[in-house]
């Protein structure tokens, strides 16, 4: 609860941003992943550039896909009328982040920077598409969402790198859908499931599916996904795709005591079932 | 017709502080010049201190001190228990304010640091320097038991502190060999998290003109907190006056006195200038006591038409680090006495092993070893239901002792006072539709839905407890309580106890007895608590007790008051004693009704003694001492029906049912209120809570991101039902209800969701049943 001295600074610009932040310093945005670690000590950095108040990095935009700035928070996404019609699990999932404190202040940026294994946006990243929009000294980048999530905690990003907003194609036509399996006490996905259905009449056309938490990072589940195109998303066709998502993760398992990596991999099938229904009910 | 306030669901007087952030608790205490104490704490379980070098941390800007165990010498004596049982071989190591040489668990204190503020305080600590020698690591009760394990102290051979003997063994093996059925199971009783909403925090004042050291801390008990800080400290205990302002819950882990509130003690008299330490929720879940940490090897005896004859029980009860306060009365008086339960059980042996380990203490948590003996019975009797074949509400229904009212003598040498344990479990069974539940049960197997239904009968003791008994089972303080009721020139009360509640209502409770004795409103009247100097003498606020002791004093001391009241109002109207009658508040002459003096006219004219009657002393104030002659036995059946997600071990709790039976209820809202947070915690210990340590002793649920606290959307809406049998040695029959959730609600969820997964042949699940675990068991039967 009593974070390390630190520097704090506002940054009124993403250039004045880039400049400011040192070697050792962060950027603070909603600080509802940044701030819990510092109370508790296990992260000290020396400087924080906040960039809560930059313009350009606010709002949501839709013009053919979706634009989500860096600074757009969970409980911003999950009301945008745009994000509910273009990506409806992405606002469902940013809909479930913590709770609505940690929702009217969490931002999307600050959330996918952090990359935590077991927070539910990635998952649906990863799922529908997104790229990570991303600026740095030497300029602008643009990430595959699935490319952005490295490893536990570790992304694409590098040192002195902003991430400026996240985009979206439009998913309208498609039936898409994320459903968890929360922790009891943190809320944080045992096991998540994003699933975005391209569907032509009864028959799906094309599947695509991402977890998250039971995995050291959200990560495309191409075995489901060819389990579940072609088929008339029958029985037969969603064991299938259970059974292969757990093949699609067994690289990738995380696990604590409580529920270990075994665990969460049945549930993955479980829960593919689930959001496969969700999405074409 | 007057509106008895007794019994009147009124709101809590507390609430609008506390919900709206006005109540002033210690932290929000501030002194000028106050500093601040950090604590160096172990990151090891089990080690021997090499070196401690706090010269970068006393050498930083903004830090005043840095003290070892050293450097406080013998300023501060070793922290007591003060629960010393007898039938035990009882031995007491010697618990340090910070550690000497070696540390006992994560979290053990091995030094201080004093800044002027809590930053500076954080960054010194984390600068003083520790070298430590590492040892070997034990967690596990049994295990630390056994020969070989690593020993905490020299001269607690084996690790175990007492072996605590309850019944005659010649006469239990005999019930045993001879019974028809034996069931057997292995029970662990995880340990637990108190976790109330206000952390621990104590600061300490003292004045070197008087000598006076004043700590306001988060106690249950003042008084027991001021009589230990004296003996710790060598004060006079005239000269420390102990605070407990506001206080955000205990359930019992503000009974104990810990080495932070003896060592901001010690820091204010050394420095003379105030001290204050506020634990973190880490540090909380680290170091203040924890609850259960019970291995039990439990039989239960049984005839084939389901007649039950006796339990028998080896307990491993882990003590962690330290004995702490109360810690050795937890897991023996409180838990083997209850053996018995609601049955006509004629045979009961208890072996209770207080056992020394690597972690935090445990002592007295919400409950207090009686839901430990209500697990195991409930436990025993579900697997004898299910070895006869025996449907298990029949099976108890056949067992429970008949109703009495005055006295029933338990083979635990207990006297229950009073109960009519049948029509409290008729009347569960009716609310919950049983026989239609099971016809439900069955056809949702048909179409692959687990459902399950739990039920438990229990009684327990509270209201602790008749200060002899206190004596004889060594409890080293009394169990009675003192009240005085004090009334002003212009008829308002201030009722001083010395009881300490900390959320359960008791400012409207006991000023509802006060109003219905004596007439005032409620609005009148003021419960006053928590600070020695300013309230008489008691014991304190746990094991249910202060309806039952304090309430009892009040009630008392209002009566004596009404006396006086009476004789004056006679006086004052120049009528005959016998010719006074009360109603409401009014004492009226008899056949006038416009002829009376009103509760507020007396007290006016008793301040104002302008016209006393002979021998009269002035004033309107009484007082009254309070030992209970026997414990109270508040009774009851509690059912719970639960679904079962096979696929993912998920569990739904669909119904819940508990019939309480507590006398009469004061105020039935806080009865209901006291009953769902008792239930809450008691559920949570089923399903949800549970500590975890690794096997080097470091806590894994170590915040709430781990520690599952259950959440109110875990819960249906409960069904309350009550049957009301008074207490018969009570001077209002009331029963104590604060614990009664607890004890009763952990088994009841436990056998519905085993009853759930009968088809599965799941004979067992670890608590707490978590859908990792009850996936797993289902995937292994």
């Amino acid at each position: 609860m009593w974070p390390n001295k630190f520097d704090y600074q506002r940054a009124e610009s993403v250039d004045q941003a880039l400049e400011l932040i040192g070697d050792e310093g962060k950027f603070l945005a909603g600080g509802h992943s940044l701030l819990p670690v510092m109370k508790l000590r296990l992260s000290a950095p020396e400087q924080l550039v906040d960039i809560g108040r930059i313009d350009s990095l606010r709002g949501i935009s839709a013009n053919g896909g979706l634009t989500i700035g860096a600074t757009a928070t969970h409980a911003e996404i999950a009301a945008s009328g745009d994000v509910q019609s273009m990506c409806g699990a992405l606002a469902d999932a940013c809909g479930g982040v913590g709770d609505q404190a940690v929702r009217n202040f969490g931002t999307i940026g600050g959330n996918i920077a952090h990359a935590d294994p077991a927070s539910d946006p990635p998952t649906v990243l990863v799922a529908c598409g997104a790229s990570i929009n991303i600026q740095g000294a030497d300029g602008s980048r643009s990430v595959d969402a699935e490319a952005f999530f490295v490893d536990l905690f570790e992304t694409d990003l590098d040192d002195g790198e902003l991430i400026t907003s996240v985009s979206l194609p439009n998913c309208s036509d498609c039936q898409c859908a994320y459903v968890k399996f929360p922790h009891p006490a943190s809320r944080y996905a045992i096991v998540g499931v994003a699933v975005c259905l391209k569907m032509d009449g009864g028959t799906c056309a094309q599947a695509d599916v991402a977890v998250g938490g039971a995995t050291v990072k959200a990560v495309k589940c191409a075995g489901a996904e060819a389990a579940l195109a072609g088929s008339t998303l029958d029985d037969a066709a969603l064991n299938a795709a259970a059974e292969a998502v757990k093949a699609d993760i067994a690289d990738w398992l995380a696990g604590d005591v409580a529920y270990p990596e075994s665990y969460r991999q049945q549930m993955a099938g479980v829960y593919l079932k689930r959001a496969v229904k969700a999405a074409a009910g | 017709m007057s509106t008895r306030i007794f019994g009147s669901g009124i709101k809590r007087r507390e609430d609008p502080r506390l919900i709206t952030g006005e109540a002033r608790y210690t932290d929000d205490i501030k002194l000028p010049g106050v500093l601040h104490m950090a604590v160096v704490r172990s990151p090891y379980a089990h080690a021997n201190i090499v070196s401690i070098d706090s010269s970068a941390a006393a050498a930083m800007d903004g830090v005043v001190a840095a003290y070892t165990s050293e450097d406080i010498g013998d300023g501060l004596a070793g922290l007591p228990t003060a629960w010393l049982i007898p039938d035990s071989d009882l031995k007491t190591p010697e618990h340090p304010a910070l550690a000497k040489g070696k540390v006992r668990y994560v979290g053990d204190g091995v030094a201080i640091v004093l800044a002027e503020d809590r930053y500076t305080a954080q960054d010194a600590a984390d600068a003083v320097e520790v070298e430590y020698e590492e040892l070997p690591v034990v967690v596990d009760p049994e295990a630390a038991a056994q020969d070989g394990a690593p020993q905490l102290f020299d001269d607690v051979e084996n690790n175990i502190a007492f072996t605590w003997v309850m019944g005659d063994k010649t006469a239990s093996d005999g019930v045993f060999n001879t019974a028809d059925v034996v069931v057997r199971d292995k029970i662990v009783q995880q340990r637990l998290l108190p976790t109330a909403m206000e952390p621990r925090s104590a600061m300490a004042q003292y004045n070197p003109a008087t000598q006076e050291l004043t700590l306001w801390c988060t106690s249950q008990n003042p008084h027991i907190h001021r009589f230990i800080i004296s003996a710790v400290t060598g004060l006079n205990e005239n000269k420390v006056r102990v605070i407990a302002p506001e206080v955000g819950g205990g359930f019992g882990s503000k009974i104990p006195c810990y080495p932070d509130e003896a060592l901001v003690s010690w820091a204010a008299i050394k420095l003379g200038q105030p001290v204050k330490w506020t634990e973190t929720r880490s540090e909380n879940y680290q170091i203040t006591i924890h609850g259960r940490d019970h291995i039990q090897y439990v039989e239960m005896a049984a005839n084939r038409d389901g007649k039950l004859l006796g339990v028998r029980a080896t307990v491993y009860a882990g003590m962690g680090g330290y004995l702490s306060t109360a810690a050795p009365g937890i897991p023996t008086i409180l838990h083997g006495l209850l053996y018995v339960g609601p049955y006509t059980m004629d045979s009961v042996y208890c072996e209770s092993i207080g056992v020394m380990t690597n972690a935090t203490p445990t002592d007295a948590y919400r409950g207090a070893g009686r839901p430990e003996a209500t697990f195991l019975l409930e436990r025993m009797v579900d697997m004898v239901a299910k070895r006869i074949d025996m449907d298990p509400a029949e099976l108890r229904r056949k067992n429970l002792i008949p109703a009495f009212e005055d006295g029933y003598e338990v083979a635990t040498t207990l006297i229950y006072d009073s109960g009519d344990y049948p029509a409290a479990f008729e009347k569960a069974i009716g609310i919950a539709g049983y026989d239609d539940f099971r016809r439900e049960q069955a056809e949702a197997r048909a179409e692959g839905r687990y459902l399950g239904i739990g039920i438990t009968a229990y009684t327990e003791m509270c209201g602790l407890g008749p200060s002899q008994v206190a004596g004889a089972v060594g409890f080293q303080g009394g169990l009675w309580e003192s009240a005085t009721v004090r009334v002003t020139p212009t008829g308002k009360v201030q009722a001083l106890i010395g009881a300490s509640p900390h959320g359960q209502g008791s400012e409207t409770t006991l000023a509802q007895i006060i109003g219905d004795e004596l007439g005032f409103p409620v609005d009148d009247i003021e419960v006053i608590h928590g600070d020695t100097t300013e309230t008489p003498m008691g014991w304190g606020t746990y094991g249910s007790r202060t309806t039952p002791v304090t309430g009892a004093a009040l009630a008392e001391a209002s009566r004596k008051l009404k006396e006086k009241a009476r004789v004056l109002a006679a006086h004052l109207m120049e009528a005959a004693v016998e010719d006074i009658e009360y109603d409401d508040g009014k004492f009226l002459v008899k056949g006038s009704p416009d002829n009376f003096q009103s509760i507020q006219d007396v007290a006016l004219m008793a301040h104002l003694a302008w016209n006393m009657p002979e021998g009269m002393d002035p004033g309107f104030e009484e007082s009254q001492f309070y030992d209970p002659p026997n414990f109270v036995y508040p009774f009851g059946t509690h059912i719970a029906i639960v679904e079962v997600d096979a696929n993912t071990g998920d569990i739904e709790l669909k119904r819940y049912i508990a019939v309480d039976d507590c006398g009469p209820q004061i105020n039935p809202e806080i009865v209901a209120g006291q009953i769902h947070g008792g239930v809450v915690q008691g559920i949570a210990q089923a399903l949800c809570e549970g500590v975890i340590y690794d096997d080097s002793g470091q806590l894994l649920t170590g915040t709430m991101m781990d520690y599952t606290m259950p959440r109110a959307d875990m819960f249906p809406n409960f069904e309350l039902g009550e049957t009301v049998t008074p207490s018969p040695h009570h001077p209002i029959g009331v029963k104590g209800v604060g614990e009664t959730g607890t004890i009763a609600s952990t088994p009841t969820v436990y056998n519905a969701v085993l009853d759930a997964l009968s088809p599965f042949g799941v004979e067992g699940i670890d608590m707490p049943m978590t859908p990792a675990k009850v996936w797993q068991a289902i995937q292994s039967a």
